[in-house]
């Protein structure tokens, strides 16, 4: 899905804020939030990291930029926990105004409502040997899925080189949907900033998996 | 309005409080995650890595070909480190590590990533400028220095092991990790004696 969370690339965004050091967690519902997260996982509210990474994506947009980090992870696992049935979003929210909460204070889960219908690119079929090999030229896909992806618009539809292989992962695209999909092969592809329409010249590298890449035959 | 009273807090204590009333989750739980990440895991742990690399070529070696088995044999808790892959920093070659998409990070060697690894500024900017980003962040390369930046898109997660600094031959591997900062295992900055 085309979120606000899919960053590289965009602009609007100002300084890098670079302080020092930091307390691990700044405030103490920080680590609340952390150990919600392991609770709802122990309670079956989700399976995958796919799954919970898809529910941050899924939180409002405003939210996702201005809660700051444990801010997007409580979106992320509210939703978890209300599209399981573990607790409600009413529930919640008159448990919430008895402790000072305001009618119209901006909630970040959208529970359901956020919920795509389809999954991500689809998966490919079960292979013993990766398609491609070190060396291959390969294009990204141009796909803008409904769903889960971990190829980022601004690596859609661009040339890049195999550099390395990594065997076979649970494919996220078909996970974060709970989708039955076997193990896909996975590839770090080289991209030259110029390939991306960047201005800097650097080498660009992602993990992609096979369903995202098409060979390039060369001349 | 103050970081006391924010609707994220009271949210977040609203549903703490249903799941204890529900059997699943306990205050025990929130004070283990706050042991576990501020004392037990950090930065201290790939500080180790990098500088066990720094005084034995036969380590480093084998960190720059397989970081997963080196980092297993360690033993670290935290997670986050299914596959680790490490890549060493040169006059010619410098490299950085960032997730644009959530914010993927090597818990068991480097803790819990910082703010400004997870905020939009850095994800956003650092794959389309990241010679400038580096300078603002206090790290001018030299023009000559080919920067390749490390966007961790699936499960593998990435540690840079950074230049170990001139005048730091006479110190011991303890004094040497004690030198290794976080940033400079993310990509952002040089190790300074």
């Amino acid at each position: 899905m085309d979120g606000i969370h899919d960053l590289g690339g965009k602009s609007g965004f100002g300084r890098v804020n670079h302080v020092g050091e930091e307390p691990v967690f700044k405030a103490r519902w920080h680590a609340k939030v952390f150990a919600m997260v392991n609770a709802a996982a122990r309670a079956g509210a989700y399976q995958s990291v796919d799954q919970f990474r898809h529910a941050v994506e899924r939180i409002h947009s405003e939210a996702y930029l201005n809660h700051g980090y444990y801010g997007r992870w409580l979106g992320g696992v509210e939703t978890l926990l209300v599209e399981a049935g573990l607790l409600s979003t009413v529930e919640i929210s008159r448990r919430a105004l008895k402790l000072g909460a305001d009618n119209d204070d901006l909630v970040a889960a959208q529970p359901q409502a956020s919920m795509p219908k389809e999954g991500g690119i689809p998966a490919g079929p079960e292979l013993e040997q990766p398609k491609f090999s070190l060396g291959d030229r390969v294009r990204s896909s141009n796909l803008t899925p409904v769903g889960h992806t971990r190829l980022p618009c601004y690596a859609r539809d661009k040339t890049g080189e195999i550099t390395a292989l990594h065997d076979r992962w649970p494919y996220p695209d078909a996970q974060a949907h709970g989708i039955d999909a076997p193990p896909q092969f996975l590839y770090t592809v080289t991209f030259d900033s110029a390939a991306l329409g960047f201005p800097e010249s650097f080498a660009l590298n992602l993990d992609l998996f096979e369903p995202y890449l098409t060979i390039v035959e060369s001349d | 309005m103050t970081d006391h009273d924010s609707p994220q807090k009271i949210r977040a204590e609203a549903i703490e409080s249903l799941l204890i009333d529900k059997g699943l989750l306990s205050a025990a739980d929130v004070d283990a995650v706050i042991t576990t990440y501020t004392d037990r895991v950090g930065p201290m742990n790939g500080a180790q890595l990098v500088a066990k690399a720094w005084i034995d070529p036969k380590f480093k070696a084998q960190l720059l070909s397989d970081a997963t088995s080196v980092v297993n044999a360690f033993g670290f808790e935290g997670g986050q480190v299914d596959k680790l892959v490490v890549k060493a920093c040169s006059p010619q070659d410098h490299h950085v590590v960032v997730c644009t998409l959530c914010s993927c990070y090597p818990w068991a060697v480097l803790g819990l990533p910082p703010a400004w690894y997870k905020d939009p500024a850095y994800r956003s900017r650092i794959v389309q400028e990241p010679r400038l980003v580096l300078s603002e962040m206090g790290l001018s390369l030299p023009s000559e220095t080919r920067i390749h930046v490390w966007d961790s898109s699936a499960e593998i997660r990435y540690l840079v092991l950074p230049e170990r600094p001139a005048g730091s031959e006479g110190l011991s591997e303890s004094e040497l990790a004690a030198l290794v900062s976080r940033d400079s295992m993310i990509g952002v900055a040089r190790v300074m004696i």
